[in-house]
């Protein structure tokens, strides 16, 4: 059986620039908007990049900043100063 | 009786505005960036021609010699717009006052020496009268200059001289016992000190250049490439004993010019690179004012570190071999 890794932002726009980066970098990810809320699920494995956060941000980005804007998330959690990923390998 | 709560997502219409909807695409959500800036400048249907400058229209790009098909090319990549911008500052604001405290507290500037606190007077202080002069260039590139993209950072870069005028007048005000009479003296100094009169030479024909964007070049690359980096980086061992209080003082401006020049030279470069005739004339006023403001500093960088002008020229060279990175030939 498959096993969706996801994430769960707020749709406002602070979390704009993280979700489209998300998308830009996971090829494959299903979004699914409802109020207020924007889940992104994908085979495997969803990655967040600091720097292509920060290219669409315009300014140096923590990837700690994520939990401002994060809901859920679902996948083993493998973060360090450049990504935040969540997946269901190991 | 059971109450079902049901959520209905209503797909909006329209994601932003129409013009700039035009500009990104339909169906994308623009950035607050993108909607604060792109074509809010009037472009047409003005009804009175300004009776100052009859031959230009209130927004009028023949204001300058370089010639952008779009003035909404050259972009901030900070993403500047008043609320971000703000946001900016007020955290790059606090950390000024807690070294401003923390200086107090210690005492670290009552303490300086006689020689170090007459060369902050001399070499520091005048500074504010620099930061005024740039704060004057960059509402006028506002106020003449065309594009939202270009002119609305300038004004929030106009705010910024303001506050870094404030920082050095508040170093005097700690000099002086909050008397004020570092200011005075320092004013005179600016006005009647033969190590200055370049630098105030110098600020002085920027007010005077018509040609806003020439004005841009000056200003970003000439003022704030070479004399504040020399003023900044480079007079260190002027301050003696000093030095670090300054340093701690001052790191506002060195957070400033490191941020700023992201978005100065992102403009230069995208104004140099529409055109081979664009590129000819940025590189020719990078090169005329690069030149002009080394020969300006060398006087100061004889009398407060007394190094025959090496401090400027180094300052001068940054400056240039920055130019040339961003595709101009100086």
């Amino acid at each position: 059986m498959s096993q969706f890794a996801s994430l769960t932002f707020y749709h406002n726009d602070d979390a704009r620039p993280v979700v489209d980066a998300v998308i830009a970098d996971n090829p494959g990810v299903r979004i699914t908007n409802m109020p207020g809320v924007v889940k992104l699920d994908c085979e495997g494995r969803l990655v967040v990049k600091r720097a292509s956060v920060e290219e669409r941000l315009g300014r140096p980005w923590d990837v700690q900043e994520i939990h401002l804007v994060l809901i859920s998330m679902a996948g083993h959690l493998d973060e360090d100063d450049d990504q935040f990923a969540v997946s269901w390998s190991h | 009786m059971t109450v079902q709560i049901k959520t209905l997502d209503y797909e909006q219409k329209r994601q932003t505005f129409g013009h700039v909807a035009r500009r990104i695409g339909e169906g994308k959500s623009a950035t607050r960036y993108q909607e604060a800036t792109l074509d809010v400048q009037a472009t047409a249907n003005f009804h009175y021609k300004p009776l100052w400058e009859p031959e230009y229209w209130h927004f009028d790009s023949r204001k300058s010699a370089v010639v952008m098909a779009d003035w909404y090319k050259p972009l901030d990549p900070r993403q500047f717009y008043y609320a971000t911008y703000n946001i900016a500052r007020a955290n790059m604001q606090q950390s000024v006052e807690r070294s401003f405290a923390f200086a107090e507290e210690r005492g670290l500037v009552t303490k300086l020496s006689e020689g170090a606190r007459a060369h902050v007077e001399r070499g520091l202080l005048p500074l504010r009268h620099v930061h005024w002069g740039s704060n004057m260039n960059m509402s006028e590139i506002c106020q003449r200059g065309y594009g939202t993209a270009v002119t609305a950072p300038c004004i929030f870069s106009a705010g910024d001289h303001l506050g870094m005028a404030q920082i050095i007048s508040r170093i005097g005000l700690e000099l002086d016992g909050q008397t004020g009479t570092s200011l005075d003296s320092a004013k005179t100094i600016w006005l009647q000190d033969p190590a200055w009169q370049g630098v105030r030479k110098l600020i002085e024909d920027t007010f005077v250049e018509r040609d806003f964007f020439q004005l841009y070049v000056a200003q970003t690359l000439a003022v704030n490439g070479v004399i504040f980096e020399f003023a900044y980086k480079r007079l260190d061992p002027a301050w003696m004993e000093g030095a670090t209080t300054v340093a701690m003082l001052t790191e506002f401006m060195s957070d400033w010019r490191a941020e700023e020049a992201r978005w100065s030279d992102n403009v230069i470069k995208t104004v140099a690179a529409e055109s081979p005739e664009n590129n000819a004339l940025v590189s020719q006023w990078a090169t005329h004012w690069i030149g002009r403001a080394v020969e300006a500093l060398n006087p100061l960088s004889n009398a407060l570190l007394g190094d025959d002008g090496v401090a400027a020229r180094t300052a001068g060279e940054v400056a240039s071999a920055k130019a040339a990175a961003l595709g101009l030939r100086v």
